[in-house]
């Protein structure tokens, strides 16, 4: 008996969402025709900055699906200063994710040393084929594109970066 | 009776008889499937539930039956063929059978049993047998584990219904259900008849324990313990798709229909207005045109009870399986025996 008046409550509480719900609209939204924008550091998709990436394999190595896919060659590029030697460098030829694997645990974006992952809030990707989910090197860069800009440093951190 | 009726041969009106029990069970069932199960439990969880098929999504219910028409109908190995197939039928069956008795106008019935009451609450556990059917039959444990406790609750639960029922025949002095509506439209309170003298009112308790009851009849939520899918996957119909799941779906929502009408004939007042708006005093007075109108009211009366099952379907967790039983047991069952005393006592007082 003591639990009725909560019975009654809970009713009210079902009513009221429906009362609100008529006259002040859902909480939510229709999806193809409205769309709700992520927030900015939202995980969608990660993206790869080519230029930044020396194929050190940290990322693929720390994937827990393995679902990074790597493979480079070294090239010896001309020397810095002149009459100086010529230095080995690691040329990119195939950076893949296979987003059907990928958990968004962001591991990679985290371990990679030279900023060349990123996180973008796009989330429209989904295939009709399972294998188109597999992003190669030039659609991870396009990905670029939509990769909000960093935010401000607080005032007096120390400031990294090349000279 | 009926002008119409009596100067069309046999075989017109049995498909008369066929077509309005059709609609009776299945027009019901599509209005509390769209109005309650797609729109107010969105609602109630601040969404808008189906919106493409259709305005607001109101052609959904085809889409669905067209969808379960063309799944694949898959069957267990091991299960019991015959039963495994028959089962969602008797279930069905079982819903058409209890329209029957239901009186929608002054001539608008499809039978008028002098036991109409006692028929209908005989005839609606035809359905546990179906449900034990599908659990026996399907060769899963989770199957047979909600077929058995379906029939445990249903059994359970028939019997406060039957005792609830019992108060109004009481105060009605009939089983039949056309009577039991004349006599509420009829009647008066206290010498006022501008109400008639709906058993809602004299019978509180037993509509309570009657509504209840049906609650639980239908495994509606706080008593869905047969179907709890967090425990049981679906229960009893966990082997099931394609249309014979249809037919359990169906079967479902049409019951609760045609529970919401007896529930409206036994303590609303039916299909009646109260007689002294007209001047009416007998059944033999009542206008020809309550046999459309009176469809119409019922209709009404069914969706208000419906929203209130479905309103505290949608509200409530739902109980354990022994919390479930004390209820039945040690709470309404000792409540309608003291309704029935009390209403006995009343009806020799006044």
């Amino acid at each position: 008996m003591p639990k009725v008046p909560g019975l009654f409550k809970g009713l009210g509480v079902t009513f009221g969402t429906m009362v609100e719900t008529i006259t002040h609209g859902a909480n939510t939204v229709q999806y193809p025709h409205v769309k709700e924008a992520p927030p900015v550091r939202a995980r969608g998709v990660i993206a790869l900055h080519e230029g930044n990436c020396t194929s050190c394999m940290l990322c693929a190595r720390s994937c827990p699906d393995w679902c990074i896919y790597i493979e480079g060659h070294k090239e010896l590029a001309p020397p810095r200063r002149a009459g100086g030697k010529p230095r080995a460098v690691n040329k990119l030829d195939r950076f893949d994710i296979d987003y059907a694997l990928c958990m968004y645990c962001g591991i990679c974006v985290d371990v990679c040393p030279f900023d060349a992952l990123f996180w973008s809030p796009e989330y429209e990707y989904s295939e009709p084929r399972i294998a188109d989910l597999l992003h190669d090197k030039s659609k991870l860069g396009e990905w670029m594109e939509t990769v909000p800009a960093a935010p401000e440093l607080e005032v007096g951190a120390d400031k990294k970066g090349k000279k | 009776m009926f002008a119409l009726l009596s100067s069309i041969p046999y075989w017109g009106q049995t498909i008369l008889r066929l077509l309005g029990g059709s609609v009776a069970v299945l027009l019901p069932a599509g209005t509390i499937v769209y109005l309650f199960l797609f729109k107010m439990m969105s609602f109630m969880q601040s969404r808008l539930g189906p919106m493409e098929a259709g305005p607001y999504g109101s052609m959904q219910l085809f889409a669905e039956v067209g969808k379960w028409l063309q799944k694949e109908d898959l069957m267990p190995e091991r299960a019991d063929k015959f039963v495994f197939k028959i089962a969602p039928l008797v279930v069905l069956s079982s819903t058409f059978l209890l329209v029957v008795v239901v009186p929608f106008g002054p001539d608008a019935w499809i039978t008028n049993f002098e036991a109409g009451v006692f028929y209908a609450l005989a005839v609606s556990s035809v359905s546990v047998l179906g449900i034990l059917m599908a659990g026996w039959a399907s060769a899963n444990k989770y199957s047979l584990l909600g077929g058995l406790r379906a029939a445990g609750q249903l059994i359970a639960y028939e019997l406060p219904m039957i005792l609830a029922v019992v108060g109004v025949v009481i105060q009605a002095g009939s089983m039949n259900l056309q009577d039991i509506v004349v006599a509420q439209n009829a009647g008066s309170i206290f010498g006022w008849d501008g109400l008639g003298n709906p058993y809602l009112l004299t019978q509180f308790i037993g509509f309570l324990i009657f509504m209840i009851a049906v609650q639980a009849e239908l495994t509606q939520t706080p008593f869905d313990m047969p179907i709890a899918e967090s425990e049981l996957v679906s229960g009893y119909m966990t082997e099931y798709s394609g249309f014979r799941f249809l037919i359990f779906f169906i079967g479902e929502f049409a019951t609760a229909g045609v529970f919401a009408f007896i529930a409206s004939v036994l303590f609303l007042g039916g299909w009646g207005v109260p007689f002294s708006w007209f001047g009416w005093t007998g059944i033999n007075d009542v206008d020809n045109w309550m046999n459309v109108g009176g469809p119409l009211i019922m209709l009404t009366k069914m969706l208000g009870l419906a929203f209130i099952i479905m309103w505290v379907r949608f509200s409530y967790p739902r109980f354990r399986e022994d919390q479930l039983q004390r209820f039945a047991w040690k709470i309404l069952i000792p409540i309608s025996l003291v309704n029935i005393v009390a209403t006995s006592v009343l009806k020799v007082a006044f």
